[in-house]
């Protein structure tokens, strides 16, 4: 993908971190202070943040095919029961979607503290702990609604639609899970400073995607099942 | 070596051609009414198939012959009208040749999927299951009795579950292991699988159709000639799957109605 | 797109551990190799189980000696059951489909050369590459472990149709366990394949050496990429299949399984399930794998080509786009497979076209490559020979293609060995040829060892005419009505091409026999074969700028400047008719990109 390198920003040189051999080196337009831009270029990041899409892409593909398993199962047969959504599922969503926002937060505040731009950011981690969090507590959530479900006698084999249900959510929270791994990732290699900015754009397209995803499913569920 | 190479493909192509211009291993002779538009698609198709590819291999095998192992002196030469001479005319030739194939085929399927059986066709139902086929003829009253998957039970020979105690339409239908058709009727055959996926497939009379598990599916043709054909199973089904067959007898109209008493004689 | 010569460098510090070094390597090179050899291990078995079957077939009730330890139920006393008969052809497939065929031109020489063709050091996620080839492995050793299980491997074929696929062991023998080993094995596989594209993608839009344009690269560099494009959508679409499947099959959910189906005389707790959903599920994947197999080779095969012609394609762009054609239509044809299926019939009619269709981007590409070798400077060797060979078998092989793609013809031939005969042709034989010719021509590279030629050109001959031998009568078996997949002809119908069998058998027996002198080549030269040059074929990419065999960073710390095409032949410069893409030396050039 095009990558180019603008001015680089007046740095007071003596704020800056100095570049370790695993220290922070590693950003874009970051001129180490001792001036050799031939560091800064060993060390540059790998430009590959189309790796992030081709994943994306592939979890889409994924989808698409339980999305299309689905619309033919429910035109296939009479049999499909619909059923009411829990309604936790709304709850997970807000949360879900809260933990996109903190994670937009804290990705400007590493950024900056990477960076070194602001005077002093205090705990760069704690919006990433947060955001942590929050995606805890929406597979925990997802795990109520499973819970719901089997007390209304609704499992993974009574019926189609709550086949589909279980499957589509579980392997949702499945991914949502790696992405709580990736942050995991970010959060430890922030303490160790050696934070790849793009490892945390990475990170942060994939959770927001999982954001979106859980959007359309959430469409296709309330509108199918 | 490179010309030992060339003439060897052309002789493998030659070799390759012979069997298909001495008809030597041929679809068995056409019984239906349909099965000309198939046999005629498939005699153009191997006109076009066979020219180019002789065409390709010996094109191939002229040039390797001809510009391998050159002389220290010769010179690179590029094809005169390079790529763009190429892909026009695989764009034009291959292009026509290929739609003119499908246009001229959609005749040939439709005749068999996209038009349907005529009002007085015979219907004659075939359940596959492992691994037999059973034919079911509907019987004076023209109606099928309703199936009950429950009370299939091959040990006494209730293949289709039929109820005739309960069931009034099923009291005089005829199940059968072969299949008998008159000569020159159309038949309407409705296909159900027991169990998993099965194909039913008859070479003289040009007709192939899978069973769909869940999915009554239904074919309509009709033969010409009297004869005893075999029906084979072409979807595999399990272990028994090179042995799923039935006879298929073309009759007289006079020899079926024969054929159907004696049936009907037996259930 | 930006060529900074500034990009990944991740942390290259050379392994010194054995285990880091040739077991869990993060070297792309070592990963290539391990796919390689994964390949032909599963080569050697799809192999053998292919002499397997030819025996059965053709003497169905002769023992085979030995045959019996490997299943005491499927062989006793050596002879085959027809039950095992259909459990050694669905490995067959499954093993040489995904193990050989995805695996050797596309994992294999893509993990090792691709980098170094688009001047990089190493993939950009070498943890993932690793972890793919070891997932893939993975999947290899759950499916080889269905022959132990008690009632031995799945017997649906690599297709797995459904419900036969979901059933259980009511099915017939292997559809309890075999099954959910095959289902698992399978998703492992695509796991390891998504894993792959996560490295090629990167690395052939976002690795490129400065001066390394998208139309500089190699063409097989070009065919690694847009594989690893197709996989990323066919594999992440099986998947998804095999869990449902999974889940039928264990969870007693109906996805695949209809209602009312009676087996044993018993009802099956399934219902409502759509039969024809697997097949839409599973063909969305098959028939772009089936290209997957084929453009590594197209691409591979155009290298080499070049290489030995001594003069680029006609237009190496033309060979790109029908490449990327290739790509795009095989998702649309799909529902060839499927014409009889039960579909709408309209449905068949239109996949028909986009079928048909596809044949002109194959056209072109066989025509470019014919109509390149006019006026060239053909040298004859191992490699090129494959190379011609792939040629005129990917012709064959397309050809019969022509009578398939039609509906009303597919009425008489499918399902019978007109099919099989395809492609075996298109997939069993040109893509091997691929392989080969990609073998001959790189193992100096990858071995630092020459290959010996005059085995090579025995291999070569033995395998063409008998490939030619095996594959062609199967169109002709087709066409006369034999049924494939049938265990044996016992029908009088087919009888009188019992015959044409035992040919085959003996020709597929002499044909196998002729890869073990492959195999031994392959060894003896790793060990003993002569040192290798560093571009021992006077070519012109990337790889051949490395030393033989490239260092752990492929170019020894400092990357090159490309400053030509790839294929500058034909040209006047000191190094002889060809310049190197990484030489700055400027010459007078006759072939201008076009």
């Amino acid at each position: 993908m095009a990558t180019t390198i603008p001015e680089p920003p007046q740095l007071d040189l003596d704020r800056l971190p100095k570049p370790t051999h695993s220290g922070n080196s590693g950003w874009r337009n970051l001129v180490p202070t001792d001036g050799d831009l031939h560091v800064a270029l060993e060390h540059s990041p790998p430009a590959s943040s189309s790796a992030i899409y081709v994943v994306l892409f592939a979890i889409t593909m994924m989808f698409a095919a339980f999305s299309s398993a689905l619309i033919v199962r429910k035109g296939s047969s009479l049999d499909w029961q619909s059923f009411t959504l829990p309604s936790i599922l709304y709850l997970n969503t807000l949360i879900l979607l809260a933990s996109s926002v903190t994670l937009e937060v804290s990705r400007r505040r590493v950024a900056t503290f990477m960076g070194g731009l602001k005077s002093r950011v205090e705990n760069p981690a704690r919006w990433l702990y947060i955001t942590l969090f929050l995606g805890l507590l929406f597979v925990a959530g997802q795990y109520a609604a499973w819970s719901q479900l089997r007390a209304q006698g609704l499992y993974l084999a009574t019926n189609p639609s709550s086949s589909f249900f279980y499957v589509l959510t579980a392997t949702h929270a499945l991914h949502v899970l790696g992405g709580l791994g990736g942050l995991i990732y970010v959060i430890r290699k922030l303490s160790k400073s050696t934070l790849r900015r793009n490892a945390l754009d990475a990170t942060a397209r994939y959770w927001h995607f999982m954001d979106v995803l859980w959007l359309y499913l959430l469409c296709l569920l309330w509108m199918k099942l | 070596m490179a010309k030992f190479f060339a003439v060897t493909i052309i002789v493998i192509a030659i070799l390759s051609a012979i069997p298909i211009l001495r008809h030597t291993w041929v679809a068995p002779e056409d019984i239906s009414k349909h099965g000309h538009l198939i046999d005629e698609q498939m005699s153009e198709t191997m006109a076009e198939a066979g020219i180019s590819f002789l065409a390709a291999q010996f094109v191939l095998a002229f040039f390797i012959w001809k510009f391998s192992n050159p002389r220290p002196d010769a010179k690179l030469k590029n094809f005169p009208g390079g790529a763009k001479g190429l892909v026009i005319a695989a764009l034009l030739v291959v292009g026509i040749e290929v739609m003119a194939l499908g246009i001229f085929g959609v005749k040939a399927w439709a005749n068999v999927y996209l038009t349907p059986p005529s009002a007085d066709a015979m219907p004659i139902q075939v359940q596959a299951g492992q691994f037999a086929f059973y034919f079911r003829y509907p019987g004076p009253d023209g109606k099928f009795g309703p199936i009950h998957p429950e009370l299939i039970n091959e040990g006494s020979q209730n293949f289709y579950g039929l109820d005739p105690e309960h069931d009034v339409e099923s009291r005089d239908d005829i199940v059968t292991a072969e299949m008998a058709i008159p000569v020159n009727k159309e038949i309407h055959l409705l296909m159900h699988s027991k169990d998993v996926g099965h194909s039913f497939f008859v070479r003289e009379l040009r007709v192939q159709q899978d069973f769909v598990p869940g999915l009554d599916v239904s074919l309509h043709f009709t033969a010409t000639k009297i004869g005893k054909y075999e029906i084979v199973c072409t979807q595999l089904c399990g272990l028994g799957h090179y042995n799923m067959k039935a006879y298929l007898s073309v009759l007289s109209q006079q020899d079926f109605d024969d054929w159907l008493k004696k049936e009907q004689a037996m259930q | 797109m930006h060529d900074m010569s500034a990009h990944a460098v991740q942390h290259h510090v050379p392994p010194t551990s054995f285990i880091r070094k040739h077991v869990f390597s993060l070297d792309h090179k070592v990963i290539g190799k391990q796919y390689y050899a994964l390949a032909l291990v599963a080569a050697i078995c799809g192999m053998a189980l292919s002499w397997f079957m030819r025996i059965h077939l053709a003497w169905t009730n002769a023992a085979i000696p030995g045959l019996q330890l490997l299943s005491k139920n499927g062989a006793p006393g050596g002879v085959m059951t027809p039950e095992y008969y259909l459990q050694l052809m669905t490995m067959h497939g499954t093993i040489m489909v995904f193990f050989v065929l995805t695996t050797a031109p596309f994992a294999a020489f893509g993990n090792f050369f691709l980098p170094i063709q688009v001047g990089a050091e190493d993939m950009p996620f070498p943890h993932f590459n690793m972890m793919s080839f070891w997932v893939t492995f993975a999947g290899f050793v759950v499916l080889m472990a269905s022959f132990f299980t008690a009632d031995g491997p799945t017997l649906g074929g690599w297709t797995q149709y459904a419900p036969l696929n979901a059933v259980g062991s009511v099915g017939g023998p292997g559809q309890g366990t075999g099954v959910v080993l095959w289902m698992a094995a399978i998703a492992l596989f695509c796991v390891g394949q998504l894993l792959g594209s996560l490295n090629f993608i990167p690395t052939t839009l976002d690795l490129r050496t400065k001066g390394m344009s998208l139309m500089r690269l190699p063409l097989s560099a070009w065919a690694w990429f847009i594989t690893s494009c197709m996989g990323l959508t066919a594999f992440a679409v099986l998947m998804p299949a095999c869990i449902l499947a999974i889940l039928d099959h264990v969870a007693g959910t109906s996805f695949f399984v209809a209602s009312n189906l009676v087996m044993n005389d018993q009802l099956l707790p399934h219902s409502g399930g759509s039969t024809l959903l697997w097949q839409h599920l599973f063909w969305f994947f098959g028939h772009p794998e089936v290209y997957i197999a084929i453009v590594p080779g197209i691409g591979i095969v155009s290298h080499i080509l070049i290489t030995n012609m001594r003069k680029p394609m006609l237009s190496q762009r033309v060979l790109i786009y029908s490449m990327g054609a290739l790509a795009v239509l095989s998702y649309m044809v799909y529902g060839h497979h499927m014409f009889v299926s039960g579909m709408n019939p309209f449905s068949s009619l239109a996949f028909s076209f986009p079928t048909l269709v596809i044949t002109i981007p194959s056209t072109i590409v066989v025509l470019i490559w014919t109509f390149s070798l006019y006026g060239s400077k053909l040298r004859i060797n191992s490699a090129s020979l494959f190379a011609l060979g792939f040629i005129s078998m990917f012709v064959s092989g397309g050809v019969s293609g022509f009578f398939l793609a039609q509906p009303s013809i597919d009425i008489l031939l499918h399902a019978t060995y007109f099919v099989v005969g395809h492609f075996h042709l298109v997939m069993g034989v040109a893509a091997m040829f691929g392989i080969f010719a990609g073998t001959y021509f790189w193992a100096p590279k990858m071995f630092g060892r020459m290959m010996n030629e005059t085995l090579g050109k025995i291999h070569f001959w033995l395998s063409f005419v008998g490939a030619y031998c095996i594959f062609m009568p199967f169109h002709y078996l087709g066409m006369a009505g034999n049924v494939r997949r049938y265990s044996a002809f016992v029908d009088d119908f087919l009888q009188p091409l019992i015959p044409v069998h035992r040919f085959i058998t003996i020709a597929a027996l002499i044909t196998g026999a002729a890869q073990l002198i492959f195999l031994y080549n392959l060894i003896h030269s790793r060990f003993w074969g002569k040192p290798a040059p560093d571009n021992p074929w006077e070519a012109t990419s990337l790889e051949w700028s490395t030393p033989t065999p490239p260092p752990f960073d492929n170019f020894g710390g400092k990357l090159p400047v490309v400053y030509h095409d790839p294929y500058q032949y034909g040209v006047q410069s000191s190094a002889g008719d060809y310049v190197m893409q990484a030489s700055p030396e400027q010459v007078k050039t006759e072939h201008e990109e076009k």
